[in-house]
């Protein structure tokens, strides 16, 4: 099989690495190869951040390049834009209906455009969900980024893996039951 | 078991398997998470050193009586460390002994971005270069083996993308290694001239079989496919070149890289038609590679900076990446990063960055963020421990010059008691004149929060006895010392009025926690009432005239189209420093509303 490149990219603090890293390790047990690359150091600062999985038989580079993603899942609108260029011309592009200022924007110095969401769309297949209204109506804000990870194992067709054990063994049991209905409502979504 | 594992996690996780006994280290990015893990194994002692030199020393002392030791860093850590690495080159080892160092190729978090390969060489110490996770298990456990085989600290060359990278790990077990007996040889710990001089000759003993070690170990290999093109390289550039060219070509993959073993080289580039050398920084494989006679493409298509990913290799060989989107990229707005809500650092550079007439020379930490926008409050970051030093020498120029502006020092207590310490010293003896400023918040902010001499606990969580600043200073004979709250904009500015009109050194403490610091039980006395009242915009009183906004605060923002302040409730921390701005009182208390 050919390998799989997958980008989950946000703001330091949204959750994206936990989220890649129930997805790798549900990648594992279902008996892929895996690589995972994420770069630490800035990301607690309110900076960008990305986490990039690769899986397949054999997974050489850990990190997707340029034109090189199946699927971009943004945790934040502006965000998607900016890692667009990773995507594959046929990839698929999930963007979280949510906002964060960057500095030169809380400064005055730049506006937050209005028009990203439109110029996503007119190039790349664009689903736009709302993960942190869907992660309320299930119970808590905090599962925003399971509600995308269960986008990822909808489009990417991962739903054959065993996720609830994946999730048992991995969050706290008093967060179970909320983190599976995370899931499968972020496959409803997509 | 299989598990996925860092790079850093697995050098860990190899070190004891190889029943390390001993571990050092000063945090950096990407370095950190090795000692970080290291700490969770209970047999192995793991310490916080103040900083690289002594945290090799540590290793060097727990070598010669016997244990098994690591020491980790980032690269430019080895900069610092460099002074015992030379002559422990010489005398070898008694226990086994590892050195990592972790470059940052595309300096991710890093203020350069040097190769070192290079201290391998000049050192004169074997040099292996892990790929992936596994391989950088199997290295951390074997180059304790090494070591102790040619008596010769091994350096551990590690890269970001190694680091922090995950990928699938077989690990094992520990082996119980006991300590070696300890007796005194002063022929070979000595280093004074008359035993240095016999050790040197030594060395090149050792060399050499380490150079016939290189040429059959299966740490070194070639991977034959199509021959029409060869690759060498060396960590994880062998995966970037097969990522590219997968069976197309064949490599030489080289994971022990100091020395480099000629035959096998010259066996591999004769055996293909066209030769790349692909390496992250410099020339290293490259330049030995051209003394063996062979022409290779090299640094002269691939950048000689940044990370060789497979997109730039791909550039490189066939002059195009993989096909992209067509969109306006123009719309995609910068995203630094800045000073956390509730950032102790954030007052000091309020007030700092609206002075005239001062040269701020600055350090590294957190609080290098106060030399952007909205704060300016910077004007050099060289290395840690630049600060006072820099700032000493500049005051002198200044003065010969006559000139009216006066030089502030700024560091954090990290980096104080890393090396801000004897620059402190420097000035004092020397008799510098600045206001020295150490932001006190804690912690090791910039690295992830780890402890250091001033918190009152180890790497592994023991308390211990708290290295007050005030009093390190008070020892050099600093006279003017003060510790204020950097959040009370009023007090800052006033002891900074007072302390810029001496003549003599002064030392500012601002003495405030990290927002994202876990607090400790004595945090929790001294700061506990703290931080618990989130301010909030009366939209009333607000009337848009923006002063807030140069609080440069991420949980603050302007309504363009209410023209009206308001305050993200999730995430602001109370710390007032937007209120004492605003001069309407319109920023206030979230309970008084
Ligand atoms: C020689 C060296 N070692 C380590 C680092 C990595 N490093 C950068 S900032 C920093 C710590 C700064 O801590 P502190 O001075 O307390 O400031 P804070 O980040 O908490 O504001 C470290 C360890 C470095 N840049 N140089
Ligand atoms: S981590 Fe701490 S010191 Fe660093 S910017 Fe955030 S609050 Fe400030
Ligand atoms: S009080 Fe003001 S400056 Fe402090 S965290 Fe809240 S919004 Fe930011």
């Amino acid at each position: 099989m050919e390998t799989k490149s997958v980008l989950l990219v946000g703001v330091g603090g949204q959750g994206t690495i936990l989220a890649s890293k129930l997805l790798t390790i549900g990648l594992m047990q279902a008996g892929y190869d895996v690589k995972m690359s994420e770069i630490h150091g800035m990301s607690q600062r309110g900076g960008s951040v990305s986490s990039q999985v690769r899986y397949g038989r054999v997974v050489e580079s850990p990190v997707v390049e340029k034109g090189g993603a199946d699927i971009l899942v943004s945790f934040e609108l502006m965000e998607a834009l900016r890692w667009l260029e990773y995507l594959k011309p046929t990839g698929r592009v999930i963007v979280n209906d949510f906002r964060i200022a960057p500095m030169p924007v809380i400064n005055g110095d730049m506006p937050y455009p209005d028009d990203i969401l439109q110029t996503l769309q007119q190039v790349a297949d664009v689903s736009y969900i709302d993960a942190a209204a869907i992660a309320r109506q299930i119970g808590s804000d905090r599962v925003m980024n399971i509600v995308l990870m269960g986008t990822i194992i909808k489009s990417m067709d991962l739903d054959s893996i065993d996720w609830e054990s994946i999730i048992r063994e991995n969050v706290k049991p008093a967060f179970v039951d909320l983190n599976l209905q995370a899931i499968a409502a972020g496959m409803a979504a997509v | 078991m299989k598990k996925l594992l860092t790079g850093n996690e697995a050098v860990a996780r190899g070190a004891w398997e190889a029943g390390v006994h001993f571990a050092a280290a000063y945090p950096g990015t990407p370095s950190t998470e090795i000692l970080e893990n290291l700490s969770t194994y209970e047999e192995v002692v793991a310490e916080w050193a103040p900083n690289e030199k002594v945290a090799l020393e540590s290793a060097i002392g727990a070598s010669l009586a016997g244990g098994r030791a690591i020491a980790s860093m980032k690269h430019v850590g080895l900069n610092v460390a460099a002074d015992p690495l030379f002559t422990f080159a010489y005398t070898g080892v008694n226990g086994g002994t590892v050195i990592v160092s972790a470059d940052d190729p595309g300096m991710f978090s890093s203020q350069d971005e040097q190769d070192n390969r290079n201290y391998a060489k000049a050192a004169k110490m074997p040099m292996l270069e892990p790929a992936n996770s596994q391989e950088a298990l199997d290295m951390s456990k074997l180059a304790f083996e090494i070591s102790e085989q040619f008596d010769a600290p091994v350096l551990l060359r590690m890269t970001t993308r190694v680091c922090h990278s995950k990928s699938i790990v077989e690990s094992g077990e520990r082996a119980e290694i006991p300590l070696k007996p300890y007796s005194r040889k002063i022929n070979k710990y000595v280093a004074v001239p008359a035993v240095a001089k016999v050790l040197r000759v030594q060395l090149e003993d050792k060399l050499s079989a380490l150079r016939e070690y290189a040429e059959t170990t299966p740490l070194n290999f070639a991977e034959y496919h199509d021959k029409s093109i060869g690759v060498v390289c060396s960590g994880v550039c062998y995966h970037y070149a097969k990522e590219v060219f997968g069976e197309n070509a064949s490599y030489l993959k080289l994971g022990f890289t100091y020395p480099l073993p000629p035959r096998k080289i010259a066996a591999f580039c004769r055996s293909v038609d066209k030769l790349y050398v692909i390496e992250e920084n410099d020339p290293y494989l490259e330049e030995f590679i051209r003394t063996l006679g062979f022409d290779v493409f090299g640094k002269d298509i691939f950048p000689a900076y940044d990370e060789q990913t497979p997109e730039v290799i791909r550039q490189a060989v066939y002059g195009k990446m993989l096909p992209q989107l067509d969109y306006e990229r123009s719309k995609v707005t910068p995203r630094p990063p800045a000073l956390c809500a509730g950032c102790p650092h954030r007052g000091f550079f309020y007030e700092i960055g609206r002075r005239k007439n001062v040269m701020i020379t600055g350090d590294i930490g957190c609080y290098t963020l106060g030399s952007g926008a909205p704060f300016y409050g910077l004007d050099s970051t060289i290395c840690m421990g630049a600060s006072i030093s820099m700032g000493h020498g500049a005051a002198k120029m200044l003065a010969r010059a006559n000139s009216d502006i006066k030089v502030v020092s700024v560091l954090g207590d990290s980096t104080f008691f890393h090396s801000g310490m004897t620059s402190l010293l420097g000035s004092a003896y020397n008799g510098g004149a600045c206001v020295n400023v150490i932001l006190d918040n804690r912690t090791t902010g910039m690295t992830g929060h780890q402890d250091n001499p001033g918190t009152g606990y180890t790497a592994t969580g023991e308390p211990v006895t708290v290295i007050n600043i005030a009093d390190v200073a008070a020892s050099f004979g600093i006279r003017h010392i003060r510790t204020i709250d950097p959040n009370n904009l009023s007090e800052v500015r006033q002891t900074l009025d007072e302390f810029l009109a001496l003549d003599e050194p002064s030392v500012i403490i601002t003495r405030w926690p990290c927002a994202l610091k876990k607090f400790s039980a004595e945090d929790k006395e001294e700061f506990g009432a703290i931080f618990i009242d989130k301010h909030t915009v009366d939209a009333d009183k607000c009337i848009g005239c923006r002063l807030c906004m140069k609080a440069g605060c991420p949980a603050l923002s302007f309504d363009t189209a209410q023209k009206k302040a308001q305050i993200d409730a999730a995430a602001c921390l109370g710390c007032g420093v937007c209120a004492q701005l605003c001069n309407k009182d319109a920023i206030v208390k979230a309970q008084e509303v």
